[in-house]
């Protein structure tokens, strides 16, 4: 690496030595709401999280808990309106993303922070064959001909596993099935090749067997890449297998973060705790599933105090009246619940 | 042993697939259900399972009637519903409800609660004579866990795990004795799942209710069902008790399926041995000759071409597997709880 960059530019060595005092990507105290005609729904409500080189950090939510929001803001693909951003920020390499003029963030995304979807069939335009959205990129972005960006594109679907790579270059996205759809969109995304991956639910919408296809082809292309990824999703059995850290959000918030297996193993936050004892597990047969109470709150309209407190089954006068901050117990977890040292010392 | 309640018997459902507009040609048949032989027993709950397109959903219209087989039968107590009509259908139809998947566009928009509820009322009187309709949708209200003043409310004013409440409060109405659920829980939050999966729980005991459940999620399934029968490609490929199926299953494809689920514990991330299968499901419309898995087998051999592999009970199976290999193998997630 040169020295023309500034430091806190430099990209963090894949190697591990030498890693610059700046995180890859940060997202700051982020506030987001949506203006609709029935009123102001807050859908981000001060979300903190970074993701370094080669992690990967699962973003776990329930619907409506702002976890697409949050990814959708830091590629800067929020519709405005009805979504606002009210405060926060997003650095990438210490720059702030929200401040930037609309040509430096077009830069950044594709080749420093790409995405992928949920529904690949969306994702992808019907009207032009799957070949030809790859080989776009390397034509507009890399500036080479149409014959060198087909062959780059071929490398790509051959990359993602896509078999007959060549013949596929001229298919249309109805012609995929689900799982090559997705893979599809995985070598789009990865073209450029981004630091940062954010894989919006990527599994969702597939099979086991596919899923299992298509985690696995995620976590190698991240480890050969050292990509940083975030991963959000509903699926706790998914995070499981392939998380580093966990960001669990509810009602706009980060409710709590650690690393997978202080996660699992003990919970330091009641939402959490509900979650995972909620899950039916294929290896155990339970009797009642225990699960948490009532609905997530209106968005328009959240509760004061801890927003979980109406659902909270440890829930005190205090967690009406004050609202829990993000804090860090232990090593690398934080909690934000009134009585987090209480639930990680519990036996 | 308890009775059967319901029994199928070699149910086929073919759809045809047309070319032109005016010279209408059959061009082949998507073979969506293909000879598929099962019974429900009273009070049971059978859990189907399967990857999209393998046929579950279709199974499900034509347990109800909703689509009238190709061939086979489905008997409800003797009775061949597949051939009934009329005022035979409609008495029988009381029976056999459905809970469908989207609660969202499974109910009326422009219709309250109470008429969603009430409305079975309409077509079956004899259950509830007019003046007492709106007590009795009441009562379902709160069977079911909602408020029963919201009985003037529509859809929209419910979230998705309500919705679903109030679908299976229709269900419920006339005091059937076989629910079908298809997918009822896979549209909602893993908490909201939960709750409803406790819910009908409740209600199996409450009015010994037999269910067929039909899920994509393997784990919710095993949680719900006495017996489970693994589908692929519109045939069952294996049938029985929930610890058969999940402990010791010997189907090629279960266990492929099984080992794909991920379970929710870090710590058992490196032990397990998941049996990746390349590529995907084939065409129902020209479905591989002999045993329709071969294609995604690792044990296939040339037999598995040629013949098709009958459910039944083998030597390396204590329970029926439609595998000409059917054998145990070690590969489900570790079982310490």
């Amino acid at each position: 690496m040169s020295d023309i960059l500034v430091s806190e530019q430099s990209k963090p060595g894949a190697d591990g030595s030498g890693r610059p005092s700046g995180r890859l990507l940060e997202v700051e105290d982020l506030r987001v709401e949506f203006r609709t005609r029935d009123g102001v729904a807050k859908v981000i409500n001060g979300v903190t999280y970074h993701v370094d080189a080669g992690e990967t950090l699962a973003v776990l939510g329930e619907s409506g808990s702002g976890k697409s929001v949050t990814a959708q803001t830091v590629m800067g693909i929020l519709d405005t309106p009805p979504g606002f951003v009210t405060g926060g920020q997003v650095r990438f390499h210490g720059k702030d993303m929200l401040t930037m003029s609309a040509e430096e963030r077009r830069r950044i995304r594709g080749e420093g922070i790409a995405m992928i979807f949920q529904d690949a069939l969306s994702a992808l335009n019907p009207v032009f064959t799957v070949g030809f959205q790859i080989a776009e990129q390397f034509r507009i972005r890399r500036g080479l001909s149409r014959a060198d960006a087909k062959k780059r594109a071929i490398e790509m679907l051959d990359q993602v596993k896509i078999p007959n790579a060549k013949g596929r270059f001229s298919n249309y996205p109805h012609q995929f099935s689900g799982g090559m759809r997705q893979r599809a969109m995985i070598a789009m995304s990865l073209a450029l090749d981004p630091e940062v991956l954010i894989a919006d639910e990527p599994t969702t919408a597939l099979d086991v067997t596919v899923q299992a296809q298509i985690m696995d082809l995620l976590a190698e292309l991240q480890r050969e890449r050292q990509m940083g990824l975030i991963l959000i999703t509903h699926d706790l059995g998914v995070v499981a297998d392939v998380a580093d850290r966990i960001a669990v959000m509810y009602a706009g918030r980060i409710v709590e973060e650690a690393n997978v297996y202080d996660l699992y193993a003990k919970p330091a936050h009641p939402y959490t705790m509900g979650l995972i004892d909620s899950i039916p597990r294929m290896d155990e047969r339970g009797q009642q599933l225990r699960t948490i109470k009532g609905l997530p709150p209106n968005l328009m309209n959240i509760p004061p105090g801890c927003p979980f407190n109406p659902r909270c089954p440890m829930a005190q006068p205090v967690c009406q009246e004050k609202l829990p901050p993000l804090l860090q117990i232990g090593a690398d977890r934080a909690s934000a619940c009134h009585f987090a040292e209480d639930l990680v010392n519990r036996d | 042993m308890t009775e059967n309640i319901l029994e199928v018997r070699d149910l086929v459902k073919h759809y045809p697939v047309t070319r032109g507009v005016v010279f209408k040609k059959t061009i082949g048949h998507v073979k969506a259900v293909d000879g598929v032989s099962l019974e429900l027993r009273a009070g049971e709950t059978l859990g189907v399972v399967g990857e999209s397109g393998c046929g579950k959903s279709t199974l499900a219209r034509v347990l109800m009637n909703l689509e009238r087989p190709t061939a086979g039968s489905v008997n409800y107590k003797g009775q061949d519903i597949s051939k009934l009509s009329g005022g035979a259908l409609r008495r029988l139809r009381r029976q056999i409800q459905l809970v469908m998947q989207d609660p969202y566009t499974s109910l009326n928009p422009r219709m309250t609660v109470g008429d969603l509820i009430g409305e079975p009322f309409e077509i079956h009187p004899e259950v509830a004579p007019k003046g007492s309709r709106r007590e009795k949708v009441k009562e379902l209200l709160d069977l079911v866990g909602l408020n029963p003043e919201h009985i003037n409310r529509y859809p929209h004013q419910f979230s998705g795990g309500q919705r679903q409440r109030i679908g299976i409060a229709r269900a419920l109405a006339l005091r059937p004795e076989i629910i079908v659920c298809d997918e009822p829980v896979s549209a909602l939050d893993v908490s909201i799942q939960a709750q409803v999966m406790n819910l009908l729980e409740k209600l199996q005991a409450e009015f010994g209710l037999s269910y067929v459940f039909i899920a994509h999620d393997l784990s919710v399934v095993r949680h719900l069902s006495d017996r489970v029968a693994v589908m692929y490609l519109g045939k069952i490929v294996e049938i029985g008790t929930e610890d058969e199926i999940y402990e010791r299953p010997t189907h090629p494809y279960t266990q492929a399926l099984l080992s794909a689920v991920p379970v929710p514990d870090p710590t058992l991330r490196d032990q397990k041995a998941i049996i990746r299968l390349t590529g995907d499901v084939p065409s129902p419309i020209s479905p591989p000759s002999g045993c329709r898995f071969r294609t995604r087998c690792w044990k296939a051999q040339d037999v598995c071409a040629e013949q098709v592999p009958l459910l039944e009970i083998r030597s390396g199976s204590d329970h029926p597997s439609a595998c000409h290999f059917a054998e145990k193998r070690e590969i489900v997630a570790s079982h310490e709880a």
